[in-house]
């Protein structure tokens, strides 16, 4: 890969950057620019499974395959947007929106029992057997006030974590 | 084609990566310490407070969601294998022009006398080679001498085609009446050239496709060298035997091993595999450091086939590096091969100041094992399933309350 950042122009900098809602600064959209490049290998626009997968710390998260469905064969711009989520300069309804992306598989905007539940199945692994899972979502649910067969909106999502300490920021590297 | 030479074809090797699964001394490897490397950084579980919903703790996944993407935006591991681009410095009218002369003389002068230095060294080195390979079959400790000497002079030659200035710092590697094995950090197949023009070693490596395939068939077969595929995890166990009968036979050359398994980028050391250390024998550590405002010596064998990096190092000016040899270690009494592999990587990476990362670099070929994911899992689990018994003593103690 040559020179990369030279391959984005000032406009195209600027166009990225006002579709993440001016989160990042053209520095950092730089920086992510040249790790875009680097991962998608063979220059082809987008990144393929196998090359966020060649990232040993990516393959070794619970819910990597869960962010490949929202990650893979994106453009830079679309991933600038999805990674904004992480800025420490982007809002509570920003993190929250990506938050329940990852819930809602079906992005139908409902978040159903089965979804929560396939979650913590990523997150817990062989450790808690199927029947200590829906226990867990029952009782989290039921002490909440949903009933156990409901769907949960954006709205309730926020409502339930908005007393969360939601740890997401991530700092893109800039020289 | 070799594997590593395109990128679809690595990729396809991710997917079967099922084929790859590594062997149970290397999961332990560099689980050792990749697990303080994960647990330090993990999210620590929300603690369970009475005020806080469980479903709050439960639909927060903000931690693990950061750990991912924090991955994607920068990891150490990729990091390894960047080559380093150099700025551009020819920016201005005058510089400019000084840069086309520079290219000039680089490519139709410089370039020509040092591929006729190399042609000229390969005939005599050639000529002298074949016959006494086969004339003096019968004299082996003779042939051998001459042998040694004649691999020394054609890598001299080829470290002069490219320029090389190279510094040796500490006593030169000898032949002592004990057991001994060197060891030294990786970055491109030069390393080995490098270090065979002041010592005739026998080196481990991987088999490779084209014409350098050919002078490991021929040449450096009659230096003792010991071949291994990295793909066979049964491999290792053969290859582990035939290092252990050259160390101990005082006839064979001194042998040298790179423990990265893979090249680096010379900013990075990776985790040593520990075969080297565990052979019962003295390991001597050999730190190699280039210096990169002559050119990136790093060979990203996925980029570029061996013959145009060294295509690339003969137009460059210069190679310049320094090549430390370090004092010899012995396994302490306490000590695992690991912790010893630990140990000597540590004087290594020190002494050429480059920096370590715990990981394991066959990771370029295929995916980390699951059990790193599997200790994560383990302890979210844990604190979901102390949240469900606190729910229920909670409630206990409440309904005998009232």
């Amino acid at each position: 890969m040559g020179n990369t950042s030279s391959m984005l122009t000032q406009y195209d900098i600027e166009e990225v950057q006002s579709h993440c809602k001016g989160i990042f600064s053209q520095r950092e959209i730089i920086s992510l620019y040249e790790r875009f490049c680097i991962l998608d290998r063979s220059g082809k626009g987008f990144i393929l499974e196998d090359e966020f997968m060649a990232v040993p710390e990516f393959a070794l998260n619970p819910l990597a395959q869960r962010l490949l469905r929202i990650l893979e064969g994106v453009n830079f711009k679309e991933f600038v947007l999805l990674l904004s989520a992480f800025s420490p300069r982007a809002s509570f309804k920003e993190k929250m929106e990506f938050i329940f992306k990852v819930y809602d598989s079906d992005g139908d905007g409902k978040v159903t029992t089965s979804d929560i539940l396939g979650v913590l199945r990523d997150l817990s692994g062989s450790f808690l057997t199927e029947k200590q899972r829906e226990q867990v979502v029952i009782q989290a649910l039921d002490q909440a006030g949903f009933s156990s067969g409901c769907m949960l909106t954006y709205e309730d999502f926020v409502k339930v974590l908005v007393k969360a300490n939601l740890k997401m920021e991530v700092e893109v590297p800039v020289d | 084609m070799g594997i590593q030479r395109t990128g679809v074809k690595v990729s396809n090797q991710l997917r079967d990566s099922s084929l790859f699964r590594p062997s149970q001394s290397e999961v332990d490897l560099y689980q050792h310490d990749m697990e303080d490397f994960l647990l330090d950084s993990a999210a620590e579980p929300a603690a369970p407070h009475q005020n806080k919903l469980l479903l709050c703790d439960l639909l927060d996944i903000s931690g693990v969601l950061s750990e991912a993407a924090s991955a994607i935006v920068d990891d150490s591991f990729t990091r390894c294998f960047k080559s380093n681009i150099p700025e551009p410095w020819n920016w201005n009218i005058y510089l400019l022009p000084l840069w086309c002369l520079g290219v000039i003389v680089r490519y139709c002068i410089l370039f020509p006398v040092r591929v006729l230095l190399l042609t000229v060294g390969w005939i005599i080195f050639l000529g002298a080679f074949i016959p006494v390979h086969f004339i003096l079959r019968k004299h082996d400790h003779m042939r051998r001498k001459i042998e040694r000497g004649l691999v020394e002079f054609i890598c001299s030659v080829f470290v002069a085609s490219w320029t090389g200035v190279v510094k040796y710092h500490g006593p030169r590697p000898s032949r002592r009446p004990r057991q001994q094995v060197f060891v030294a950090n990786h970055t491109s197949m030069i390393d080995f050239i490098i270090l065979e023009q002041m010592t005739a070693f026998a080196v481990i490596m991987q088999k490779h496709p084209g014409w350098v395939g050919l002078l490991q068939n021929t040449v450096l077969e009659s230096l003792g060298c010991i071949w291994f595929n990295r793909t066979e995890s049964k491999d290792r166990h053969v290859v582990g035997e035939k290092l252990r009968k050259h160390v101990i036979d005082p006839e064979s050359n001194l042998l040298l091993i790179f423990p990265e398994g893979t090249c680096v980028n010379n900013e990075y050391i990776v985790m040593f595999k520990k075969g080297a250390f565990e052979l019962d024998c003295t390991v001597c550590p050999v730190a190699i450091k280039y210096n990169k405002i002559f050119v990136d010596a790093f060979w990203n064998s996925r980029k570029q086939s061996f013959t145009m990096h060294l295509l690339r190092l003969m137009t460059s000016w210069a190679v310049v590096c320094d090549v430390w040899y370090l004092e010899p270690q012995t396994i302490r009494p306490n000590e695992t091969p690991i912790e010893f592999a630990e140990r000597v990587r540590d004087m290594i990476a020190k002494r050429a100041g480059i920096k370590k990362v715990a990981w394991d670099g066959y990771l370029k070929y295929y995916r980390p094992s699951s059990k790193l994911t599997e200790k994560m899992q383990q302890k979210f689990a844990e604190s979901m399933l102390r949240r469900l018994r606190t729910k229920t003593s909670d409630e206990d103690l409440s309904t005998s309350m009232e």
